[in-house]
């Protein structure tokens, strides 16, 4: 069961092969035997699953099932879930329960899908490799002590484990794309603006958004089909009607335009991932799609820029962590300033901690102007870029990351490293587009993940060019040695 | 040495909305402690602000009434700074771009003219919790009920150069708050609370001297007497040598003095940024055009036209417009007076307000309504009681007695006109003031008021004065 897609699933569970009850034992099973190795989930919520499930059965049995009625599939551990913990990766919140449901969580809940529990991340979604959770480093299904990415790496560990047949992730920076590219699975971080971010907490205010990360294009729909969609709660949320993404899946790519960035095929892309991405190139040109080589120009500005905004907006975001009203608080504070002082000292990790002062730093007087302001300045020269390159082409293709997934470890030592694996993922955030990741090859038996970039609420398209890909190509089908 | 001082005031009116400004909760005061604060304003992780637009409508009002630019696009944003009462660590506020900016206030002055004292800018802001320092043994309580009840700052131009002229600003946004109905302008409760920058210089400097601000003051009394002893004490600083520092002061009223808070040195640097959680706010000419539409007849307005129609001086016509409240009730006592405008407006700043003061009662809160009131005018205005005999009916009306001429009918309390019945009183009191006819005739003219006096007594108040002192004069020379 575990290696069926969840349009497969939906169908056999329609079809009585099997209920929603086995279903999730199933993977409750699968998380219990091969999970204490991954650390894939921080939180397994069992009994609530099957609980759940019986009651998707129900409807299965009634003749009221959507396509996700009794899909078991994990939440990245950002989303918040009333009644059940929602640590955001930190010690900071190890004890947070919240009292409400993230907008995303409700729709999930709505749609019957089943949460099998909470998975591993990055502290508050601030990492490329899942090394700074305090609930421990995730592996990657793919190699013994290689990094599955982050800082949605439980969520792609698990799914590329077939631990979960889907989860959810967030992007700020890459956090969708990255991971489910070092994992060999698919994972699509919508247009900002598309996902509700209500009660998903804020790593990046104006950079964040929600999206899937399943084994295929068809799955991902499925599930973006009931993440999207307008929620009042979310200001910065915008109120389009969602498209029906599975119908134009299999729609033809004859003639669809593809832009290839120079800048995104240079220095530090490692020489078999960039081979494998051409390969996948040439698959779409026997698609049908033309290749348009394009420029944006002002790329080697996205990270300095990316570095500036996300940990500003963190620092303030982070701001409300104080151990006075949730969350970790020192031991017998003498006064407020020891309160804090200690609550945060103790509760954030190095990461995070690196982070805020750098944005706090960015923001000061003085230093508004030469850090923040420009990097909002050099946001605008991205969005123009990307503006004037969809003049002339449908999508955009790159390698989502420079290398394959790396050692546990190896980067830890040196941020600017670490922060370099995701220099093809953060422009797009910077201006908001959608962005993809598709398993596209192997390089030394590691997966690499072909990223396809799309025009603002272009989803559906991104959606349907990565499904034609997996129509003839098998990468998505491959499963880790160890977890058949 | 002759200074001069500067002053400039940031006042914080709470804008009357049933819910908060970034959440659904209410704004009702005085519940039990956080009673009235959801997830948004507890700042729990992932919830996020939604703009009560009501605040933007309120906002746009004052700025039309205040003759400033409403900004078509105004941003909020983050004033980060860590304290228990403040629950996300930052205060959603507005910096570079906000609401209102540029406007102008007129107030009157002692002298009797005008002055006009500018507005820089007023913004939209949340406000905080409250911190309790009591009955929590050692321990800081937090009540978040007030927490994210929306304010509108309103920043002043450093142009007024008294606590008198302060004061005389004060009073006037805080009437026009009320007649705009977006403050209640409850001063107790804190829906109306000022912050003063002072500072003083030698007359005819230039250059303005170094700023004190002065924290927490709640009542007009408060602003002039804390101004005054702020005055004196950097004047005093001055004169002894020594330097002001810029720093924040907090007013103690117990003590009639003023204390550093906080230096400049220890001032926060608040890292304002845009706050991404919320869209710009964005006003179109139909809106603005909607809300001008919308706005009351405003002070200035209405006191031109208490001139103009009622024929009233200026000093009334500024007091009768103090108060939206006030000027309607004065409005209605003209009316139902009869066109004895003039009377209406000394009645009603005399009489009732002198009762209202003794019983310390609201002028919403008159037991005698302007109908009532007006009524009795009439009765003064056709001669059917005197001013005098008026009072004694007033105060009967205060007391629930009836209406003016129930009143008048069940005390008998009509006044004598009958020329012959009057001539008859004086003859008898003439035939029975032998020796101070006498002495009146020898040139104690004094005396006429005498004989006024007993013909009063004798008819109760009720004989028309005018009469009286006719009638006696013509017999008194007999």
């Amino acid at each position: 069961m575990h290696t069926k897609t969840i349009v497969d699933l939906s169908s056999g569970l329609k079809e009585g092969a099997f209920s929603s009850e086995e279903l999730v034992q199933h993977f409750l099973k699968r998380i219990d035997q091969l999970d204490p190795d991954l650390n894939s989930f921080i939180t397994v919520t069992g009994e609530q699953a099957l609980a759940a499930a019986h009651e998707a059965d129900q409807k299965i049995k009634a003749g009221g099932a959507g396509p996700l009625t009794g899909i078991p599939f994990a939440h990245k551990d950002i989303f918040c879930t009333k009644g059940v913990r929602t640590s955001c990766g930190s010690r900071m919140l190890d004890n947070f329960i919240a009292p409400y449901n993230a907008g995303v969580t409700e729709k999930m809940q709505q749609a019957g899908a089943i949460m099998l529990g909470k998975t591993n991340m990055d502290e508050f979604a601030m990492g490329s490799s899942n090394e700074t959770s305090y609930y421990g480093p995730v592996k990657n299904p793919w190699g013994d002590n290689l990094v599955p990415g982050g800082s949605s790496g439980g969520s792609a560990s698990a799914v590329a484990a077939r631990l979960s047949p889907a989860s959810t992730g967030t992007d700020t920076g890459g956090s969708i794309r990255q991971p489910a590219a070092l994992c060999g699975i698919t994972g699509i971080k919508p247009t900002y603006g598309r996902v509700s971010r209500y009660g998903m907490i804020a790593f990046a205010s104006s950079l964040d958004q929600g999206g899937p990360m399943a084994r295929t294009a068809e799955d991902a729909a499925l599930v973006l089909q009931t993440m999207a969609g307008f929620d009042e709660r979310d200001s910065t949320c915008v109120d389009q009607p969602v498209p029906d993404y599975t119908a134009s899946l299999n729609d033809s790519i004859q003639g669809l335009k593809i832009g290839l960035p120079k800048e995104y095929f240079g220095e530090g892309l490692d020489a078999n991932v960039a081979r494998t991405i051409d390969e996948a190139i040439a698959e779409y040109r026997k698609l049908g799609a033309e290749v348009v080589d394009i420029s944006l120009p002002n790329s080697k500005l996205a990270a300095p820029a990316y570095y500036v905004v996300a940990p500003a907006e963190c620092s303030s975001n982070l701001s409300r962590m104080d151990g006075v009203r949730f969350g970790h608080r020192c031991k017998d504070p003498v006064d407020l300033e020891d309160l804090y002082k200690r609550s945060r000292g103790e509760g954030f990790g190095e990461e995070v901690k690196r982070r805020i002062l750098i944005g706090a730093y960015a923001l000061s007087a003085g230093y508004y102007d030469a850090y923040y302001l420009k990097a909002q300045q050099i946001r605008r020269l991205i969005s123009d870029d990307f503006k004037k390159a969809f003049e002339q082409v449908d999508v955009i293709m790159s390698p989502t990351a420079p290398t394959t997934a790396f050692g546990l470890g190896e980067k830890t030592k040196d941020p600017i490293t670490m922060y370099l694996s995701d220099i093809y993922t953060i422009a797009v955030n910077l201006a908001g587009l959608p962005g993809m990741s598709v398993p596209a090859g192997f390089v030394n038996e590691l997966p690499v993940g072909l990223q396809i970039i799309g025009n603002y609420f272009d989803e559906a398209r991104l959606l349907n060019v990565a499904h034609q890909y997996q129509q003839v190509t098998d990468w998505h089908t491959r499963i880790p040695k160890g977890f058949e | 040495m002759e200074w001069e001082t500067v002053i400039g005031l940031e006042i914080h009116a709470q804008l009357a909305t049933r819910s908060k400004i970034f959440s659904a909760a209410p704004t009702a005061y005085g519940a039990e402690p956080n009673t009235q604060a959801c997830a948004v304003d507890l700042g729990l992780p992932g919830v996020l602000p939604v703009l009560n637009k009501e605040v933007v409508r309120m906002a746009a009002k004052f700025g039309l009434a205040i003759g400033a630019n409403v900004s078509r696009r105004s941003v909020f944003a983050r004033k980060n700074y860590f304290y228990p009462d403040l629950p996300k660590g930052y205060q959603i506020s507005q910096f570079e771009l906000p609401i209102v900016e540029g406007g102008h206030i007129e107030i009157e002055l002692e002298n009797g003219e005008t002055k006009t004292i500018g507005v820089t800018r007023a913004h939209l802001e949340e406000d905080a919790g409250k911190s309790l320092h009591e009955d929590f043994h050692g321990m800081t309580g937090i009540d978040l009920n007030r927490a994210g009840t929306p304010l509108l700052e309103i920043v002043s131009e450093p142009e007024m150069n008294s606590a008198e002229e302060a004061v005389a600003y004060m009073k006037k946004i805080h009437s026009l708050v009320q007649y705009l109905e977006i403050c209640d302008g409850n001063m107790q409760e804190g829906s109306f609370r000022c912050d003063a920058n002072v500072s003083v210089r030698p007359k005819g400097q230039k250059e303005l001297g170094t700023r004190a601000e002065l924290k927490n003051i709640n009542s007009f009394r408060f602003v002039e007497k804390a101004i005054n002893i702020e005055i004196e004490r950097q004047i005093d600083v001055i004169e002894d040598g020594g330097k002001v520092m810029q720093e924040t002061r907090l007013y103690d009223s117990d003590r009639n003095e003023t204390r550093s808070m906080r230096s400049k040195e220890e001032a926060n640097d608040y890292r304002y940024f845009p706050d991404p959680d919320l869209l710009p706010v964005e006003m179109d000419d139909s809106f603005i055009e909607e809300v001008r539409k919308s706005l009351p007849e405003l002070p200035a307005q209405k006191k031109q036209r208490f001139i103009s129609d009622f024929g009233l001086g200026a000093y009334d016509a500024d007091v009768l417009t103090s108060s939206r409240e006030l000027a309607d009730y004065y409005e209605a006592v003209a009316t139902a007076s009869g066109g004895q405008s003039k009377l209406a407006a000394n009645w009603v700043t005399g009489e009732l307000t002198a009762m209202l003061n003794k019983e310390n009662k609201e002028i919403t809160e008159s037991p005698v309504s302007p109908e009532m009131l007006g009524g009795l005018l009439q009765r003064i205005a056709d001669n059917t009681i005197s001013g005098k005999i008026a009072k004694t009916i007033f105060e009967a009306m205060w007391n629930g007695e009836g209406d003016a001429d129930s009143i008048i009918e069940k005390k008998g309390l009509k006044q004598i006109t009958d020329t012959g019945a009057i001539e008859k009183i004086i003859d008898d009191i003439l035939a029975n003031s032998p020796s101070q006819l006498e002495e009146y005739r020898a040139g104690k003219e004094k005396l006429f008021g005498y004989f006024v006096g007993q013909a009063m007594k004798a008819t109760k108040g009720k004989a028309n004065p005018a009469q009286v002192n006719q009638i006696l004069k013509s017999k008194l020379k007999g």
